[in-house]
């Protein structure tokens, strides 16, 4: 606690790293470019943490890398100590999402390879790696390799490897997201421990994670970002006192109000405001399955929510991680069966009918809107219906989606449409020859004509 | 300051430093094979003259020696071929230019027959050292490694290429100098893939090491002491009680390579391995644990393993290279490309044109024409062994594959045969052949897959084993049976591996039909119509431009077949029918 409070009164203290305006396009095939990241500016300042918060695909990651001179921007700088990162830097060491051990070394090892590296006598080495093992609480696994290790025992690893080089900054990718929720919580809080208890020789940490509770329970500071093309979309100072009470009104107020301004997004582009780039053929779509579409809106509609719900509520309810929900409440928004309202998800009139329905009228519903409001389904449609054999291969889509979207997103994309589009029973696809054909029944329905089809557009707010 | 470093290359001392009981083992082994080595050794830096003093005798006494002698051959080469992978396999992976060259040449030397050249490069180390055996020994040597190192640097490449992503990152974040990068991650992550590809060499090396032995290039006669060599005499004077001890000693011999040498690579490269998980089985060798639980050996191995550790924690080469940019690229390098690129097509287009003069000096478009008709002759034949061989293996291996502890026992087996070299059996086939005048056109034809077959058989029991058993249960569960079982279930489960089977089958016997379409015994000959034949015989008559003409249509063929049949079938199987 006391080491926190100097630590917080060391503020406006020195900057460590140095965004400065970096931009990051991607090149492709065809010659044109997606931009990933478009002109982030921001610091690490000394003793805080910084959280870099974001869905994924939102170039988290990339800015990660491009800070730690992994990878070079575009334009823009990062500037360390003085110096332009244009190579792995000394002083910044990484942990890594999926631990990256070797798994031929053994934890000793793993964790002398960064000194080796830096040419550290072996002796001294010798010993800092053994301290820095103990400090993490792997005292007595210095022989085991990692395959003998439980995840969190890996991530340990990690840590160890990370910490045992004094780096400045210590940038963190990820860090808990391959652990369960226990044993990520556990070592969220031996960090924060070693982190406060001033047992650490690092200045300042950066910290990328997808998981707001997570961001708002480790950071000084949050750097909101947008995606397509990665942005900030807000800065949040986290001045809570450690250790943080996540059930203290104080850091409810604050997910909230960080998950709003993250829904606020879909509800930007739901709403039409940049229709010309999100709203057409190219808009990404979630990576969610059309049965958990209609798990999701069944749960909405039934009691206790009765057709509202906060979002964490819901994966409680789930017994998933409220990260998890956002990919689905982001698909029920886009098809027009439920609104963000004032931090609550709502059932919408056309969710109302959708859950009343049988599963057949269920299915003609989910077609007519998804017809309506995914343009990329009903151009897959409309493609094939003009074919006279009523057939077309993928590759008549993904290079037309890759002109608005990362080959990643395209393809997350265009299999969402794909299993949407079954679900719905619009269109069919053969996985074998990568051919979109038209269902034979679908001919015959009626699109987008149904007197259903009025109160289901969405009210906007 | 006194640490107890845990590491592997430091293997654990016991509290004792009395000698164990595996010390008594350990040391008498090791003794008889530096001892056996050094006696071979002596023999290959003599003048020319000492193998003509000495000829080849058909006495088994003479056996060990002459088995030590080809044994010395192979390890040579593969300790050549090694070489040539590390170098070889990083500078393709590291430099996108020399990737450009260097892929499209192994990718074209995995398919030229080896046979067919080694009259060149007899000639050419001949005259590198006149008058020693040394020369002739490099020409057998170079002829064994050209069959291990093509492959092994295939996957070196592969490997390198293929490094996780997450941990090329972390040695680049920490700052691991190039030298520290290939030990630490390079090396141990190709090691497994190596190690593989190494015993399918050797196993590949014992058939050139036999045939490249006793070589005649026109008048030129040159008989190196080894089993390759007793067997070629046993051959000529038709003496079948010999041909048996050479298959005796060449049992013996590929049964201890396999026990001394490469049980324990094996089980040292699993260590390797890049899975996370515990395996469910670990290789064992019991060579290995002797070696292992000699005190005496870890006290002398100790400070070798500390030097080693030393070694891989040199910062040598220690260049940081920044991060790679993934944007557009820049204009000027891609004039840089493209001039390199024309200047490499330029190139092949002249070595081409060389060839075509070389040969057209003396030939016209009949010989032409009548290589490719012997070449369809051999590819015909090639085509129906190998479905011959797939009716009859295919089957026998599911069903042995299906039994688990059969599997186990017999898997071992069919990798022995594969390694047996064909070409000692070869005289059993001929003496029926002369005996029930049989077709030699057809019959000849079976030497070709006698030692290939065993390719496609253990690939099946292999791609069997890995069949998920649910799958299996769920085809029980359904009462899938008969024709439908095998066409729906087990066939495309082990299609992947049975491509890979075929492929190295069809490969061997390409290379086999040269020393399999023309065979003698005593002054029998026996001749098949086919390229095979067509390559041994100008070799014989050391016709030059011939034997270019007959390697360049046969590297042509089985190119060819690779790119139509092999690819294709290879990309169907893993968009269609990956079981993950």
């Amino acid at each position: 606690m006391v080491e926190a409070a100097t630590k917080e009164l060391a503020t406006p203290s020195k900057t460590v790293l140095d965004l400065q305006h970096i931009h990051q396009a991607f090149a492709r095939p065809n010659g044109t470019s997606t931009v990933v990241l478009d002109d982030i500016s921001f610091s690490l300042r000394e003793g805080e943490i910084v959280g870099v918060l974001g869905r994924s695909g939102c170039g988290k990651s990339t800015l990660l890398r491009i800070a730690a001179g992994l990878l070079r921007p575009t334009s823009g700088q990062a500037v360390y100590q003085g110096a332009v990162v244009d190579r792995p830097a000394k002083g910044i060491a990484m942990v890594f999402q999926t631990f990256a051990l070797f798994p031929w070394l053994t934890v000793f090892e793993n964790v002398m390879a960064g000194l080796d590296a830096l040419g550290v006598k072996e002796d001294e080495a010798n010993k800092k790696a053994l301290a820095a093992i103990d400090m993490i609480g792997l005292d007595g696994f210095e022989s085991a390799y990692p395959r003998e290790l439980s995840g969190g025992m890996r991530q340990r690893v990690g840590f160890a490897r990370a910490l045992v080089v004094d780096p400045v900054i210590l940038m963190m990718d990820e860090p808990f997201s391959a652990l369960d929720v226990l044993t990520a919580e556990t070592l969220r809080s031996d960090f924060i421990d070693l982190w406060s208890g001033g047992k650490l020789a690092i200045k300042s940490t950066m910290l990328v994670t997808h998981n707001i509770e997570e961001a708002v329970f480790l950071a000084d500071r949050i750097i909101v970002l947008a995606p397509d093309p990665g942005r900030i979309a807000a800065e949040i100072e986290v001045a809570l006192p450690r250790p943080r009470d996540r059930l203290a009104p104080e850091f409810r107020a604050i997910v909230d109000d960080i998950y709003a301004r993250m829904t606020a997004g879909h509800a930007v582009a739901a709403d039409g405001k940049d229709k010309s780039e999100l709203a057409g053929v190219g808009m990404r779509l979630p990576f969610v399955s059309g049965h958990r579409i209609v798990g999701l809106l069944e749960l909405l509609a039934a009691a206790p929510f009765n057709e509202k719900a906060d979002l964490r509520a819901l994966a409680q309810r789930l017994h998933i991680d409220v990260d998890l929900l956002l990919p689905a409440t982001e698909a029920v928004q886009i098809l027009g069966f439920a609104e963000m309202r004032d931090g609550l998800l709502h059932l919408s009139a056309a969710g109302k009918i959708f859950v009343q329905n049988s599963a057949d009228d269920r299915k003609r519903l989910f077609a007519e809107h998804l017809l309506r409001n995914v343009p990329l389904a009903a151009h897959i449609r409309h493609v094939l219906s003009d074919r006279p054999d009523h057939a077309a291969p993928r590759q008549r889509f993904s290079p037309e989606l890759e002109d608005h979207l990362s080959a990643h997103d395209a393809e997350q994309t265009l299999a969402t449409a794909i299993n949407w589009g079954r679900y719905a029973e619009i269109y069919e696809y053969d996985q074998r020859r990568h051919c979109f054909t038209l269902t034979p029944e679908v001919t015959k329905t009626p699109v987008a004509q149904s007197p259903v089809s009025s109160p289901s557009a969405p009210a906007k707010p | 300051m006194n640490i107890a470093v845990p590491s592997h290359m430091t293997l654990p001392t016991g509290r004792r430093a009395a000698p164990s009981r595996w010390d008594f083992i350990a040391f008498p082994l090791i003794f008889v094979i530096f001892v056996l080595l050094a006696l071979g050794a002596k023999g290959t830096f003599a003048p020319i003259e000492s193998i003509r003093a000495t000829p080849i005798s058909l006495d088994p006494a003479f056996l060990p020696g002459y088995a030590v002698r080809t044994v010395l051959r192979m390890l040579a080469a593969l300790a050549a071929s090694l070489l040539f992978t590390l170098t070889y396999g990083t500078l393709a992976a590291k430099s996108k230019r020399a990737e450009m060259i260097l892929i499209p040449i192994l990718d074209i030397l995995q398919s030229v027959p080896i046979l067919g050249y080694i009259s060149f490069t007899v000639i050419f180390f001949l005259n590198l050292f006149p008058g020693q055996v040394l020369g002739a020994e490099f020409a057998s040597i170079f002829a064994v490694f050209t069959s291990q190192a093509w492959n092994m640097a295939f996957s070196f490449y592969q490997s390198l290429r293929t490094i996780p992503h997450d941990l090329d990152e972390a040695s680049r974040a920490f700052h691991f100098s190039t030298w520290q990068r290939f030990w630490r991650l390079e090396a141990p992550f190709a090691a497994p893939g190596l190690v593989w590809n190494m015993m399918m060499s050797m196993s590949g090396g014992w058939f050139f090491v036999v045939a490249s032995e006793a070589i005649s290039v026109g008048n030129e006669q040159i008989t190196l002491p080894g089993i390759g060599s007793y067997v070629a005499l046993a051959i000529a004077q038709r003496n079948l009680g010999a041909i048996f001890w050479a298959l005796g000693a060449m049992t013996v011999v590929i049964a201890l390579y396999d026990q001394l040498m490469f049980r324990p690579l094996v089980v040292w490269a699993d260590h390797f391995r890049f899975e996370q998980a515990a395996a469910q089985s670990t290789p064992h060798s019991w060579f290995l644990n002797v070696l292992q639980r000699s005190r005496l050996l870890q006290r002398a191995v100790r400070p070798l393993s500390l030097v080693m550790r030393r070694v891989m924690r040199a910062r040598l080469l220690n260049a940081s290279v920044p991060g790679p940019i993934v944007t557009e690229v820049s204009a000027r390098s891609g004039v840089a490309d493209r001039l390199w690129t024309a200047s490499v097509a330029l190139a092949a287009l002249g070595a081409a044109a060389m060839i075509v003069r070389y040969i057209a000096t003396e030939l016209g478009w009949s010989d032409v024409l009548t290589v490719f008709r012997l070449g369809a002759y051999t590819l015909l034949r090639v085509a129906v062994l190998i479905a011959l061989s797939s009716i009859i293996w295919v089957p026998l291996g599911v069903l042995i594959g299906l039994r688990p502890r059969l599997a186990e026992k017999l898997q071992p087996l069919a990798q022995f045969l594969a390694a047996f070299p064909a070409n000692l059996l070869f005289p059993f086939v001929v003496v029926v052949i002369v005996r029930f005048d049989l077709n030699p056109d057809i019959w000849l034809s079976l030497l070709m897959i006698l030692g290939t077959q065993w390719y496609i058989l253990f690939n099946v029991i292999a791609g069997t084993t890995a069949y998920p058993t649910d799958f299996l249960e769920a085809a029980d569960n359904f009462q899938i049976h008969g024709w439908q079982w095998w066409r729906k279930v087990i066939l495309p489960g082990i299609f992947p591996y049975y491509v890979t089977g075929a492929l190295t089958a069809s490969g061997g016997s390409w290379n086999a039909s040269i020393v399999a379409e023309s065979v003698s015994w005593g002054q029998t000959h026996l001749t098949a119509h086919g390229l095979g034949a067509y390559i041994a015989q100008m070799t014989v008559a050391a016709d030059y431009p011939r034997i270019v003409l007959g390697i360049a249509v046969m590297s042509l063929y089985v190119i060819f077949f690779n790119r139509v049949l092999w690819r294709r079938l290879y990309a169907y199987g893993e968009a269609h029918l990956r079981l993950d």
